[in-house]
C-alpha cells in the first residue's frame, strides 16, 4: 500500500494544469539554423568532431531520407510535420563536460529534483554513496549532449562501455562502424534513416564477453529546446555471456508547439548473452484540449544474434501526444529469447500505437508479449503486434497477453495482432481481454472510503502489476506515481 | 444517530424514493421488509451517496448533519457502511490490499494514523477467522470467482475491520447456505453495540430469528409504510404484502 499511497499523496500534489513537469530551465543553447539540408548534417558532425567515415554515413542516410515518405499505415493522426522548420541540433553552452559535480549547472540538478528522480539516482549524483550495493550510473543526456556521467571509473574496471555515442564514434571507431546500423538499418524507415543523418547523441554501452555490469545503467532524457527535434541514438553490444540492466526514462517542459522526437535504439546479444532494457516515457502529452506534446516516432529493435541470447523490452509509457514504437526482437540465434512487456497509459487526446515484433529466425526460439493498455479521456490506444516464424524456425514458441483497461466511454482500445507463420512445429498463442472500471465497481469503492483518485490508481496497479513487476525496483515506485499521475482527473 | 426525514429521490427523472421517513436510533437494529422493487436498495444507495440518485426533497441526519450533499468517502469515513445486496468484484486487486487501503483511507480522512502492517494483519486475522474467511480467499482479488455465500461473508468482514456507526445490510442472508447464515449473523451480532445502529434489509424472517431486530419497517412504493416490533416480520411471513400494495413504482 506505501506505493498507493505515496502515489496518491504525490497526485494530491500537484495543482499546476495536468503536467506537473510543465517548466522550463534556461540554460543556453547553441544550435543550427532551422531546417534541414546536407550543410547542416556537415554541421552536427563537425560540431561533434567527427571522424570522415562518420560524415559520409550520415549523408548516405540524409540522401536516402529525401527519396522516402512519411508512413501513413498507423492508427495515429496529426497535422504535417514541417520538417524544414525545426532545428536539429542544440547543446547546452559548455560542451566540454563537468569534471565533477561542482562544475554542474545547479539549474540541471534543480531540474533532477524537480523531476523526481529517485532518490538513490540523485544521491548519486550528489556524490553520495546509496546505503544499497546495487548502485545506479546515470549518464544524463540534457539536450542532446551528455553533461555528466559517473561511475566511469568502476564501469571502467569492469571493461564495460558507458558513454555518449558521439565519444564512442571517437574512442572507440571500430565497435561502433561494426554494429551502427547492424540492427536497424539507415534505410529501415522514414523516422530511423531521419535519425541517421542527423541524430545528436545518446548512449553507448558495450559489455565484454562474460561480464556481469556491476550496476544497472540509466539515462534521463529530456528535451528542452523549442523545436527541437529530438534524436537520440543507442547502442547497447553485449558480448558472448555478457549481461546489462539498462533502465531509460524521460519528461520534458510543457511547450505549446508540438515536438519531434525520433530515436534509435539497437541491441546486440551475442552468444548466452542478456539485455534487459527498461522505460519510462513520461513526455508532454498536450493540454487538455489536445495542444501541443511531443510527437514520439522511436525505433527500438534488439538483436538476438547468438544461440541462447536474451533481449527484454519493459515499457511503461505514459506521455506524448503521439507515441509510435515497437520495440522488438529478431530471434536469430537458436534458443534466443525475446521479451516484451508493456504499459501504456492514454488520457486526454493523446494517441498511442504502440507494440512489438517478435522475429522467430532460429530453432527452439521463445517470446513472450504482456501488454497492458490503459485508454481514459478520449484517447485512442492501440496494440499493434507481429509474430512471426520463418521457415527454419522449428520449434518456436510465442506467448501473447493483450489485457485493455478503458476508463470513461470516450475513450478507444484496440488490439491489432499479426501472425505468420511458415514452420508447422511453431506454436503461437494469443490472449487478449478488454475490460472497463465501472462506475459501480468506483462506488464499491468509495463507500470504503477511497477516493475516486485511489479507486482508479488501486484498480489500475492491479491491472497492470505483471508489468509493474519487470522492472527494476527504483523504476517500478516511479512508474506507478506516473501512471496514477497521468489518469488524474480521468473519473468523477 | 439516523434521521431521514421525507426523502424524494430520482434516478434519470423517475422518482424511485417518495418521502421516506425513518428513525434509528443509535444502539439499535432495524429491520426493513418490503415487496421486490419498492426502492429498499435505492435507499441504501441514497444514503451511502450514490452518484446518479438525485435527493429532490427531504434530509438524511447522521450524527446530526444533513449528509445529503457529503460525498460518498466522506460519508464512509464518518462512519455509513454499505454491505452490498451485490458485492462487486475488482480484478487484480487482492481482497488483502482492499481491506488495507479502505481502512487507511477512512483511518487517514479521520486524521487517524495508518496502521502498520502487523497491526493491520492481526486485525484481519481475527475478524476473518470469526467469519471463516480463509487466507487462501484474502489473497485473491477482491470478490472475483467467489461464490455468492463467501461474498457475502466478505462484506461482514469489511463491515467488522471498518467498525461503522451506521451498517446497512442489504439482504446479506440471501444466497447464504444455513451454516453461513449462522455464521453470517453471529458476526453481525457480535458488532451489535450501543455505539452502533443497523439497517437490515431482508425478505426473510429466518434473519430475524439471529439477529433480532428493535423494530421491523415495511417499504412500499418508495416510502415506509408501517412501523412495529419484531412480531411484524412474522406476520408479514404469514400474510405477504398484500395488505401494502401501494401505487406501482
Ligand atoms: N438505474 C435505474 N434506472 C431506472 N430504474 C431503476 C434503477 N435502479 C432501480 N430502479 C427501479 O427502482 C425501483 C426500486 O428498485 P430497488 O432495487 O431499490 O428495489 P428493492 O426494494 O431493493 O428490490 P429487491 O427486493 O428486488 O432487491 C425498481 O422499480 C427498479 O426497477
Ligand atoms: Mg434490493
Amino acid at each position: 500500500m506505501p506505493a498507493i499511497q505515496e502515489t496518491v499523496d504525490q497526485v494530491r500534489q500537484i495543482d499546476v494544469d495536468q503536467y506537473k513537469y510543465g517548466f522550463v530551465t534556461d540554460i543556453e543553447s547553441e544550435r543550427a539554423p532551422k531546417g534541414l539540408s546536407e550543410d547542416i548534417v556537415r554541421f552536427i558532425s563537425a560540431k561533434k568532431n567527427e571522424p570522415e567515415w562518420m560524415l559520409e554515413w550520415r549523408l548516405d542516410a540524409y540522401r536516402r531520407w529525401l527519396t522516402m515518405t512519411e508512413p501513413a499505415w498507423s492508427r495515429v493522426q496529426y497535422p504535417k510535420i514541417d520538417f524544414d522548420d525545426l532545428y536539429y541540433y542544440s547543446a547546452p553552452k559548455s560542451t566540454s563536460g563537468p569534471k565533477s559535480l561542482d562544475e554542474v549547472d545547479p539549474e540541471l540538478l534543480a531540474m533532477y529534483e524537480k523531476l523526481g528522480i529517485p532518490l538513490r539516482e540523485r544521491e548519486i549524483l550528489a556524490g553520495v554513496e546509496g546505503a544499497s550495493d546495487r548502485r545506479v550510473a546515470v549518464d544524463a543526456v540534457f539536450d542532446s549532449v551528455s553533461v555528466v556521467t559517473t561511475f566511469k571509473e568502476e564501469l571502467k574496471k569492469a571493461g564495460v562501455i558507458f558513454c555518449a555515442i558521439s565519444e564512442a564514434i571517437r574512442e572507440y571507431p571500430e565497435i561502433v562502424k561494426k554494429y551502427l546500423g547492424s540492427v536497424v538499418p539507415v534505410t529501415d524507415n522514414f523516422y530511423a534513416t531521419l535519425n541517421s543523418a542527423v541524430f545528436s547523441d545518446g548512449s553507448f554501452v558495450y559489455i565484454p564477453e562474460g561480464v556481469r555490469c556491476p550496476m544497472e545503467l540509466s539515462t534521463y532524457f529530456r528535451i528542452n529546446e523549442r523545436n527541437t527535434g529530438q534524436f537520440e541514438r543507442t547502442l547497447i553490444i553485449a558480448e558472448k555471456g555478457a549481461y546489462v540492466s539498462y533502465l531509460e526514462g524521460c519528461t520534458a517542459p510543457m511547450r505549446d508547439e508540438n515536438q519531434l522526437h525520433a530515436a534509435v535504439v539497437e541491441l546486440v546479444a551475442l552468444e548466452d548473452a542478456e539485455i534487459k532494457y527498461s522505460t519510462v516515457q513520461n513526455w508532454y502529452p498536450g493540454d487538455k484540449d489536445g495542444k501541443g506534446g511531443i510527437y514520439n516516432f522511436v525505433t527500438k529493435r534488439g538483436d538476438c544474434r547468438g544461440d541462447r541470447s536474451k533481449i527484454s523490452w519493459t515499457q511503461v509509457e505514459t506521455g506524448s501526444a503521439i507515441t509510435w514504437k515497437y520495440p522488438s526482437c529478431i530471434l536469430r540465434g537458436d534458443d534466443s529469447q525475446g521479451e516484451f512487456y508493456s504499459i501504456a497509459v492514454s488520457n486526454g487526446y493523446q494517441q498511442v500505437d504502440s507494440g512489438t515484433k517478435m522475429l522467430h529466425l532460429g530453432k527452439n526460439t521463445k517470446s513472450r508479449i504482456i501488454s497492458k493498455g490503459i485508454a481514459a479521456g478520449r484517447s485512442d490506444n492501440t496494440y499493434r503486434g507481429l509474430v512471426s516464424a520463418h521457415r527454419k524456425a522449428s520449434g518456436a514458441r510465442n506467448f501473447t497477453n493483450c489485457d485493455s483497461l478503458l476508463i470513461g466511454d470516450k475513450c478507444g482500445a484496440h488490439t491489432v495482432p499479426y501472425i505468420e507463420s511458415k514452420n508447422a512445429s511453431a506454436v503461437f498463442e494469443h490472449e487478449a481481454t478488454t475490460s472497463k472500471i465501472a462506475d459501480d465497481q468506483l462506488f464499491y469503492c468509495l463507500q470504503r472510503g477511497l477516493s475516486s483518485e485511489e479507486a482508479v490508481a488501486l484498480i489500475v496497479n492491479g491491472f497492470v502489476k505483471d508489468v509493474i513487476q519487470q522492472l527494476p525496483m527504483e523504476f517500478a515506485v516511479e512508474a506507478q506515481k506516473l501512471i496514477s499521475i497521468s489518469l488524474e482527473g480521468s473519473v468523477g | 444517530m439516523l434521521e431521514i426525514k421525507n426523502l424524494h429521490a430520482s434516478i434519470d427523472g423517475k422518482e424511485i424514493l417518495r418521502g421516506v421517513d425513518l428513525v434509528v436510533p443509535t444502539g439499535e437494529v432495524h429491520a426493513i421488509m418490503g415487496p421486490n422493487g419498492s426502492g429498499k436498495s435505492t435507499l441504501s444507495y441514497v444514503l451511502a451517496g450514490r452518484d446518479g440518485y438525485d435527493v429532490t426533497d427531504g434530509e438524511i441526519i447522521f450524527d446530526g448533519q444533513n449528509i445529503v450533499e457529503t460525498p460518498a468517502e466522506e460519508r464512509a469515513a464518518a462512519g455509513v457502511f454499505l454491505a452490498f445486496q451485490y458485492p462487486l468484484e475488482i480484478p487484480g486487486v487482492a481482497t488483502m490490499t482492499f481491506l488495507k487501503a479502505a481502512l487507511n483511507a477512512q483511518r487517514k480522512a479521520r486524521g487517524e494514523d495508518e496502521l502498520t502492517t502487523p497491526d493491520f494483519m492481526r486485525r484481519v486475522k481475527a475478524a476473518s477467522e470469526k467469519l471463516n474467511v480463509t487466507q487462501e480467499m484474502l489473497r485473491r482479488p477482491l470478490n472475483v470467482g467467489f461464490s455468492g455465500g463467501e461474498k457475502k461473508r466478505n462484506e461482514i468482514l469489511q463491515m467488522a475491520l471498518l467498525e461503522p456507526k451506521l451498517a446497512i445490510l442489504d439482504e446479506t442472508d440471501s444466497g447464504l447456505d444455513i451454516d453461513a447464515l449462522r455464521i453470517v449473523s453471529e458476526g453481525v451480532n457480535a458488532l451489535r453495540s450501543p455505539d452502533r445502529s443497523m439497517l437490515v434489509i431482508t425478505h426473510y424472517q429466518r434473519l430475524l430469528d439471529h439477529i433480532v431486530p428493535d423494530k421491523v419497517h415495511v417499504m412500499s412504493a418508495g416510502r415506509i409504510v408501517r412501523t412495529g416490533g419484531p412480531e411484524l416480520a412474522l406476520e408479514l411471513e404469514a400474510k405477504g404484502y398484500a395488505d401494502y400494495a401501494g401505487e406501482p413504482a
